[in-house]
């Protein structure tokens, strides 16, 4: 099979960018979508031409290093996959496959398809973490966690931070990622002391990186390659409310004797 | 000739650990901050490392080629990390786990350092599910177990199909904490091309930025590199494609020595390769082997047909058959070489002939799909994205791919390399599984080394240095190395010849899996030998890299990672020749067990077992450079057993 690609190429965050059109070389449908893009770098370089600049690594969906929007849906047609877990048996010979970055102010853009999401770096630094220092921990078994809690915080934790939702929002807003973080530890027992500071230090982050409002559409959840649910949507919201009426801790008084 | 000293403390095994932590020098509390560690790496080992050693005051700078720490290779672990436990309550323990990991790595290992890791797996359980990792429960609300390769106890610890990634969120967790509390500044994009050594100790590294292409100097009071693994130097492989050696490659070459170059995993449970564009092989989690049963038909005209049309007694469920104390639990090595033999005899399956079956029958009717589902979903759904086949329906077809390097840097027990100041941690250094790694076990060590071990030994090294005494960036040997990264990337850029890093990575991984892969023979490694000498040649001539050095260059990127390969690759084919033995997954055809071995006939191991020969090769092989294209000089550590036998292994 050949596919027709019309590829975003933009060569820095300064100059401006166009779309190219490419004529793949033989493909075949078992080949995975970057497979693809490595056979028309190959070709290109021999050609002379710069090859197109993608991201990826682990190539089987869970570095979230991968991204792309492939004919209008970031991480491509299917759901809960990414797009280096996408196959070429799912275009037809002669399709033409439009290909894009992730666009979002707060993913500024690098070179080509590859943008830079340390925008989401930074807001785990601002509270993603249970603060316990290596050393001090207790016997594992002796918090119990119920099941029920733990494959709930297991469905949030197992984001991989690609930065889809944030590429298909209407306000590129990176709500569905903050509430997969928040939603992962406010969950368990060992969350608890911190987690009205958490949430909040994690959204006042968002909001200082330049994503937008959420206002619940759903494009996330559609696209996300995990399939976190919208619920931690919702879940936040409430985290965040109580945590706006506890109003920030008084700070204790320090030195003693 | 390098100094080789292992620097084991004395005492018996089950307190020596306690008592060097005693007997280590401590750095107080106001000077520790004095002191700054340049720390390579953020997967397990280098995100673990570098919270910790913040955690303790130090000042650390970690570094990253990745776009953010928590896109490590670690991430990609599936299956489970060990640890002594014995939640079980099924007869482990400490010093259980430690003799499975010698036997494991088939008596090649230093037995102190695997008793020590043995020793902290219990506290690093305990340190992950305080931070919040999510691991498998039972419904009284307790952890989880699944049993793994080569052990008979269940002490495997899990996370679904994706502990490595909830691991390295965790410790990527500890790393945001002390990155926000202002103990580690962060460097991504930020690619080690080289050690700086100052009067023969570690003070520094060079670094360029992948963005940018800026080439910037760090100086350091110690260097510690957790880089990972070499397995991509066979080109398809499970690793990520960025996994790389430049690293350690680069430190090899200022003197640091490389240690058992030649031991690399092949893991038995991958999905086939299915053509040339390829350019990943996917690992099935070796956690599949638990309810999975690995046959193929008995014979060969029935390979082509329906599985399912194949009856009971039609089947060759060989493992359980040859190692039926283990069954398909054996470990990997063993199951690898296994499945070649059954293919090498034509009675392999799928398009190519290479690959035989794991099959979920027997374990979909006992436990019902749903079970198995929960279990397994994920990797049933990685099997069905790949493959496009249902295998709740019918068998995964498998086949044994390259997935670990045992071997790495030489270190002692204090993680030093014999570079003074240079620590090597995790996957990148060759210290605790021998010829051989068991499953679950490279997660182990990744977090003992990085919470529990770097942070106890490197005092002794730093409490002989002065603080606030480290060298200048400016200094004559930071200008000598910056001057050689230069130089590097302009040859490169210049060469402007026919042929990409990529073909050259090709040919490079078809020479090493042909030559140096699951079988190995003299005439093939001097061949390979050769082979690589002209490819090395060729690269320097013929390389073509587009597009400009001071910008985002993923074609000049592969080019350096690439140029390291294929000299690692020589220096593999030169330790594996050298070794005229087998053993773990170290396989030379020259020696291994016949039926004229009476361990044979007592029914210790089956004809075709590796052939260990203990008079001759029991030591750790250190390879120190003298020069691109030279031979380079073998240093040998004998490894000396107090506790342990070296017996032949058996999983009959
Ligand atoms: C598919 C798969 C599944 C696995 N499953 C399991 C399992 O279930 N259980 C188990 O115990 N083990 C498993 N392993 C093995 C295990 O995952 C690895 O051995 C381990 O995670 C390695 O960790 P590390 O910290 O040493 O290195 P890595 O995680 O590879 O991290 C390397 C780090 O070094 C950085 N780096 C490398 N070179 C440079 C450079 N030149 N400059 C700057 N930075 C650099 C990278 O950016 C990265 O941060 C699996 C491996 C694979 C491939
Ligand atoms: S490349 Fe890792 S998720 Fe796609």
């Amino acid at each position: 099979m050949k596919v027709k690609l019309k590829v975003w190429r933009q060569k820095n965050r300064t100059s401006a960018g166009e779309f190219k059109t490419y004529e793949s070389p033989e493909l075949n449908p078992n080949m995975s979508f970057l497979e693809m893009l490595d056979v028309l770098n190959e070709q290109l370089a021999v050609r002379g031409e710069e090859p197109v600049a993608f991201d990826h690594d682990c190539r089987e969906g869970i570095c979230g290093t991968c991204s792309l929007v492939i004919d209008g849906k970031p991480h491509g047609p299917h759901r809960g996959v990414a797009t280096c877990q996408t196959y070429m048996r799912s275009f037809k010979d002669g399709d033409e496959v439009v290909i894009e970055p992730f666009r979002a102010a707060a993913f500024p853009l690098v070179k080509d398809l590859v943008v830079d999401r340390q925008a989401f770096d930074r807001i785990q630094q601002a509270g993603g973490y249970i603060s316990v220092r290596t050393g001090s921990a207790p016997d594992a078994n002796s918090i119990p966690v119920p099941k029920e809690d733990s494959d709930l915080a297991m469905d949030a934790a197992q984001c991989i931070g690609c930065g889809a939702c944030v590429a298909a929002c209407k306000n590129a807003s990176a709500m569905l990622f903050v509430a997969a973080k928040v939603g992962h530890l406010g969950l368990l027992p060992q969350g608890q002391p911190e987690r009205y500071k958490r949430v909040k230090a994690m959204v006042e982050q968002m909001d200082t990186e330049g994503f937008g409002a959420c206002t619940v559409t759903g494009s996330c959840e559609a696209v996300c390659p995990k399939s976190i649910s919208l619920d931690f949507i919702a879940r936040l919201n409430r985290d965040y409310a109580v945590a706006l009426l506890k109003g920030d801790p008084k700070k204790a008084a320090s030195g003693g004797a | 000739m390098a100094t080789l000293k292992s620097n084991i403390p004395s005492g018996p095994l089950a307190t020596k650990w306690e008592n060097h932590k005693f007997s280590s020098k401590l750095i107080n509390p106001a000077n520790k901050r004095k002191y700054k560690i340049v720390v390579v790496g953020a997967g397990l080992a280098g995100a673990s490392a570098s919270a910790t050693l913040a955690e303790l005051g130090y000042e650390v700078h970690n570094f990253v080629f990745h776009d953010s720490p928590r896109r490590a290779h670690s991430i990609a672990a599936q299956g489970g990390i060990n640890a002594a436990k014995n939640y079980q309550n099924d007869g482990d323990s400490v010093h259980r786990l430690f003799y499975d990991t010698i036997k494991g790595g088939d008596f090649r290992a230093r037995e102190a350092n695997v008793h020590r890791l043995a020793e902290v797996s219990v506290n690093i359980i305990d340190q992950c599910a305080a931070q919040g990792v999510p691991f498998a429960r039972e419904y009284g609300g307790l952890l989880d177990n699944r049993s793994f390769g080569g052990a008979q106890v269940s002490r495997t610890f899990y996370a679904r199909g994706q502990t490595g990634q909830q691991l390295l969120l965790g410790a990527y967790s500890a790393l945001n904490k002390m990155i926000a509390a202002g103990g580690v500044k962060s460097y991504t994009h930020s690619e080690m091309l080289d050690l700086v050594v100052v009067d023969g100790q570690a003070k520094g590294i060079i670094v360029r930025n992948l963005q940018t292409g800026e080439i910037t100097r760090h100086n350091a009071d110690a260097v510690v590199l957790a880089t990972g693994g070499y397995g991509n130097v066979f080109n398809l492989s499970t690793y990520a494609r960025g996994a790389n050696v430049t690293a350690p490659w680069r430190a090899y070459k200022r003197g640091a020595c490389f240690g058992n170059p030649c031991y690399t995993q092949i893991h038995p449970t991958c999905i086939p390769v299915s053509g040339d564009y390829q350019s990943k092989l996917t690992l099935m989690s070796e956690s599949l082997r638990n309810d999975g049963r690995i046959w193929v038909p008995k014979r060969k005209e029935d390979c082509g047909k329906e599985p399912s049309s194949i009856p009971e007694d039609a089947r060759d469920y060989y493992l359980e058959r040859m190692y039926p104390g283990f069954g398909n639990l054996a470990p990997r090595d063993i199951a690898s070489r296994a499945a070649k033999y059954v293919c090498d005899e034509g009675r392999g399956v799928g398009p190519t002939g290479l690959g035989v079956y794991l099959d979920f029958s027997a374990s979909i009717k006992r436990l019902g799909e749903d079970k198995v589902r929960e279990r397994y979903g994920n990797l049933f759904d990685i099997y069905h994205e790949i493959t496009n086949e249902n295998a709740y329906q019918t068998p995964m077809r498998i086949f044994p791919a390259v997935h670990y390097t045992m071997g790495g840097l030489w270190v002692d027990y204090n993680l030093m390399s014999n570079v003074p100041g240079l620590f090597v941690l995790g996957e990148a250094n060759f210290s605790d599984h021998g010829a051989n790694r068991l499953g679950a076990s490279a997660l182990m060590q990744g977090l003992a080394d990085g919470y529990f071990v770097l942070p106890a030994t490197i005092a002794t090294y730093l409490a002989g240095v002065k603080p606030d005494q480290r060298p200048k960036a400016e200094s004559a040997a930071f200008n000598e190395a910056e001057q050689s990264v230069r130089g590097g990337v302009q040859k490169m850029m210049s060469l402007k010849g026919k042929r990409t890093p990529g073909h050259f990575h090709k040919e490079l991984g078809k020479i090493m899996w042909e030559y140096c892969g699951m079988a190995r023979n003299q005439a093939g490694l001097e061949k390979a030998i050769q082979l690589l000498g002209s490819l090395r040649e060729e690269y320097a001539k013929n390389l073509h890299v587009m597009g400009e050095s001071n910008d985002w260059n993923q074609s000049l990127e592969q080019a350096g990672r690439v140029g390291d390969f294929i000299e690692l690759g020589e220096l593999m084919c030169r330790d594996a020749l050298m070794r005229e033995e087998s053993c773990g997954g170290h396989f030379r055809e020259e020696y291994q067990y016949t039926t004229a071995d009476q361990e044979v006939r007592d029914n210790i191991v089956n004809p075709g077992d590796v052939k260990r020969r203990d008079d001759k090769f029991a030591f750790v092989a250190a390879w120190e450079y003298t020069g691109t294209g030279k031979t380079p000089t073998l240093n040998q550590e004998p490894l000396v057993y107090e506790e342990v036998k070296m017996s032949t292994r058996s999983y009959k």
